[in-house]
């Protein structure tokens, strides 16, 4: 039967949402902009608040690089060897055309590499609407908040000034709900991999939260909902003898799918991930978060109070590590894998000050690095399955 | 990420100098880290904090000692230790990817934390976190933090991502020293915020910071009296680290300055590793910071080629001074954010290509070069953008290498020299065409270097 949804298997869903994946002319996008008149404005990872956009009927779309779908030709012409793929392929994509779609893009604070690709996309494409959108470090609503929230001001202010519509509390009450709704879907597929892996195998899931980057909000609702439902049913689906691995580190470049799958295959069941970022970067429901108040001083308590304790966000020494062993703890994961895009500033720096919290937990871990255009998965897959064995191994004795 | 102490260098470029203020600079820097290393006598209380977004005269005003673990590193690059630091740390599960100046650091710390003239460096009573034009340094003290038992206070920095400061930014950086910096130094040294005591320090580093203008602004002249980037990361120390603010920091700009003075009346060109610099063939401007582990060899490529750097943005990590901004004693808070984000590495791209165009064209160079570091994405990430705009704008062809800040093994001798020869070749030839330096647009040498 055809859901109401439009998906009536999980294979014509997953199709549906490869061919966004595959999309690198961003036609879905282009579409919408012709049905709905409205902008489209592109973010890279890792965070900013869609709802401010979707309120102002601006279509967000996420821009992760190229993956392993773009041949770089000139990307090459701007970045040493010692830069992460992520840049190259984007700016591939903006003078390749692909991005033309885009009426202008965000640069959130993510790293000094995406912070000077802001400056270079403002000279490279002078027409087109460029911010940097820089989030406080500084997490009191007086101080770090005020900041955030004038920060946001000046956005809208910006995209009205293109021809966007005015930002009203009423739009973006609506447009928080419609995101809130989102994360609870995402949150309900991550339990429900949680609680039966093979249900929900990560090479899928990782399509169907990719799908969300481009698509607007209420129809990737939708699209979670009908793949929730589509393998809950599934009964073809059984659990094998893998074993449980939380993975992070992957939270702006993203590893290529085969790499996911070659950590599937290896014998791992991925239980928690950091991939796609942006879905899962604040915790829980926005809306009731500053109850009483204009609905953008609960974006921004969003963003202070429940983003996620990340490696490009200040993590008081205390705190350093404990979020990683909860997840491990809460995900029932039986280790860990450090996943990291070479190169990666944040991820790798980060690294060595997790691994002392996995250390002084006992929990055992791993460690490699990718590029989104990585090709050969072989050491991979064969460091992957002795991990996943010593850990089955382990928990066996 | 700053300036070298010639106190201290294996075979010290400054050895050659016999300029009075070097040896003031030396006497200088030698008093602070005996302060330094006796402070756990004296009760001194010290902060561990970054060149980039420094508030020294707040430091000093509540009479704490600042440290400041990328000069450490430098030094210990020029001391030749930064290999086997830098091994440790790799060693302790550090990535070969990331900042050498933090696994240098971490190797140093771990190795006994001895300091570049050879005394233990003090445990921090607080690590102030300026997160100015670089991310590394939120990861840098996070680190830190986890090695020492003592408060993190953070100050983030806004970028200036449109080019310019704003009310709101300046808002922004103002509330936090005054809600958590301001009250993280009251807490250690139990001393109350006295801002008159500030004003006075502010109003000392205004007059050190024109004299230091003039200095480097010397360099207009041709022949240049200075070089501007390896004399510059001499002249630049005082200011750039301990000294901002202090009557030490006024005498030695004031003393610099009178020996420029002099170079100048005489005509003389800039003291080199070896003596002076008779000729001066080329003038060029610099991007990016120094190589550290062969800092007199990658100096000495230069020299020998009769090169001057006549302006480098290097020598503005520590703040940006040349373009009319001084500390203001009127506005105390006010001014160090503004300082703060005023810093070279904290401006967006279009201005610092218009910054190396405006010196290209100010100091007549015949063009300029990048030394692209691997450690540092804050500047290298878009160099090579940098590098054809700058040609596009200036006329004047682009050189680029690739080093390292401190990790010899990124340092290729014979590379970076054949590099730069047929660079200052194709300047010679292109003048012999064009008879004179202001050559029509180019290609450059566009090609990545030592790889
Ligand atoms: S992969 Fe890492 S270094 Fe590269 S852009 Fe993303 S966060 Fe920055
Ligand atoms: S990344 Fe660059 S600016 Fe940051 S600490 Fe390292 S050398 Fe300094």
């Amino acid at each position: 039967m055809k859901s109401a949804h439009g998906n009536s298997n999980v294979t014509e869903l997953l199709a549906r949402a490869q061919a966004l994946h595959h999309d690198l002319r961003f036609e879905n996008v282009r579409a919408w902009k012709e049905r709905n008149g409205g902008l489209a404005v592109g973010y890279l990872p890792v965070y900013v608040p869609r709802e401010l956009l979707w309120a102002m009927n601006v279509l967000p779309v996420g821009v992760v690089g190229g993956g392993d779908q773009v041949e770089i030709i000139r990307g090459d012409a701007y970045y040493q060897s010692y830069i992460c793929h992520l840049p190259r392929s984007t700016i591939e994509l903006g003078l390749n055309g692909a991005l033309d779609v885009l009426d202008g893009v965000l640069f959130p604070a993510t790293c000094d590499v995406i912070r000077n690709l802001s400056g270079m996309w403002m000279m490279q494409f002078p027409d087109k609407y460029v911010h940097y959108l820089d989030v406080p470090q500084d997490f009191d609503t007086g101080v770090g908040g005020a900041f955030y929230r004038h920060e946001l001001l000046e956005i809208a202010g910006a995209l009205e000034a293109r021809g966007a519509r005015p930002l009203t509390d009423a739009a973006l009450r609506a447009a928080i709900a419609a995101y809130d709704a989102n994360r609870r879907e995402i949150e309900a597929l991550y339990e429900l991999r949680r609680r039966e892996p093979w249900k929900v195998p990560t090479h899928e899931l990782y399509l169907v939260l990719k799908a969300g980057l481009v698509l607007p909000v209420d129809e990737h609702t939708m699209m979670l909902e009908d793949y929730r439902r589509l393998v809950i049913r599934d009964d073809a689906r059984r659990p094998l003898d893998q074993a449980r691995m939380l993975i992070t580190g992957s939270f702006c470049e993203q590893p290529p799918i085969g790499l996911i799958k070659t950590l599937e295959r290896a014998g791992c069941y991925i239980v928690d991930d950091d991939l796609v970022a942006v879905h899962r970067w604040i915790r829980g429901d926005v809306a009731s978060l500053a109850p009483g108040q204009p609905p953008l001083d609960a974006l921004v308590e969003a963003f202070l109070r429940n983003g996620v304790p990340s490696a490009i966000r200040y993590i008081d020494q205390d705190k350093k590590g404990r979020d990683l062993v909860e997840r491990v703890r809460a995900s029932g994961a039986e280790g860990v894998v450090f996943c990291a895009a070479s190169f990666c500033d944040p991820a790798l720096l980060d690294q060595p000050m997790l691994v002392g919290a996995l250390d002084a937990a006992g929990i055992p871990w791993t460690s490699f690095k990718y590029a989104e255009n990585t090709g050969q998965f072989q050491v991979i897959r064969e460091q992957a399955g002795t991990f996943a064995d010593s850990i089955k191994l382990w928990s066996g004795a | 990420m700053s300036m070298a102490n010639p106190t201290t260098s294996k075979r010290p470029p400054a050895e050659a100098r016999k300029d009075e203020s070097q040896e003031r600079q030396k006497r200088m820097i030698g008093e602070h880290f005996h302060e330094l290393a006796r402070a756990p006598q004296t009760g001194r209380k010290c902060a561990y904090t970054f060149v980039p977004g420094n508030l020294t005269e707040l430091l000093r005003s509540f009479d704490v000692l600042p440290v400041l673990p990328e000069i450490n590193a430098l030094q210990s690059g020029m001391r030749g230790k930064s290999r086997d630091y830098i091994a440790l740390a790799e060693k302790l599960g550090h990535s070969e990817d990331v900042c050498t100046y933090v696994k240098c650091d971490v190797g140093m710390l771990r190795s006994g934390n001895v300091g570049p003239t050879g005394e233990r460096l003090p445990n921090p009573d607080l690590l102030l976190l300026s997160y100015t034009g670089c991310f590394t340094f939120l990861k840098w003290f996070e680190i830190l933090a986890q090695e020492y038992d003592c408060p993190v206070v953070m100050l983030h920095v806004p970028y200036q991502g449109d080019g310019k400061i704003t009310d709101a930014m300046r808002k922004y950086v103002v509330d936090q020293l005054r809600s958590k910096v301001i009250p993280a130094f009251e807490k250690i040294t139990g001393r109350a915020y006295d801002e008159d005591l500030l004003k006075e320090h502010l109003a000392r580093s205004a007059r050190a910071e024109d004299d230091l203008v003039w200095v480097l602004e010397s360099a207009k002249h041709k022949p240049s009296p200075i070089d501007a980037y390896f004399g510059g990361v001499y002249y630049i120390g005082p200011i750039f680290s301990a000294f901002r603010g202090t009557e030490a920091a006024i005498g030695y700009y004031k003393e610099l300055r009178a020996e420029v003075e002099e170079r100048l009346r005489e005509g003389r060109g800039p003291v080199i590793p070896d003596g002076e610099l008779e000729h001066e063939k080329y003038r060029v401007v610099v991007e990016g910071p120094p190589n550290w582990t062969s800092f007199r060899e990658f100096w000495k490529m230069f020299t020998d080629e009769g090169a001057v750097v006549v302006a480098s943005t290097y020598t503005k990590v520590g703040g940006v001074y040349d373009f009319g901004f001084r500390h203001d004693p009127s506005r105390p808070l006010e001014t160090l954010a503004e300082y703060c984000m005023g810093c070279y590495t904290n401006l967006n791209f279009p201005s610092r290509v218009d910054m190396l165009s405006r010196y290209v064209r100010e100091y007549s160079a015949d063009g300029f070069l990048i030394n692209s570091v691997k450690s540092c994405n804050s500047f290298s990430a878009g160099q090579l953008m940098i590098l054809r705009e700058v040609e596009k704008r200036t006329g004047r062809p682009g050189g680029f290498v690739e080093s390292d800040l401190v990790d010899p093994r990124y340092f290729s001798a014979s590379n970076i020299k054949n590099r730069l020869e047929s660079y200052f070749q194709m300047i010679a030839q292109r003048r012999g065409s064009d008879a004179g330096p202001t050559a029509g647009p180019t290609a450059g040498m566009t090609a990545g270097g030592a790889r």
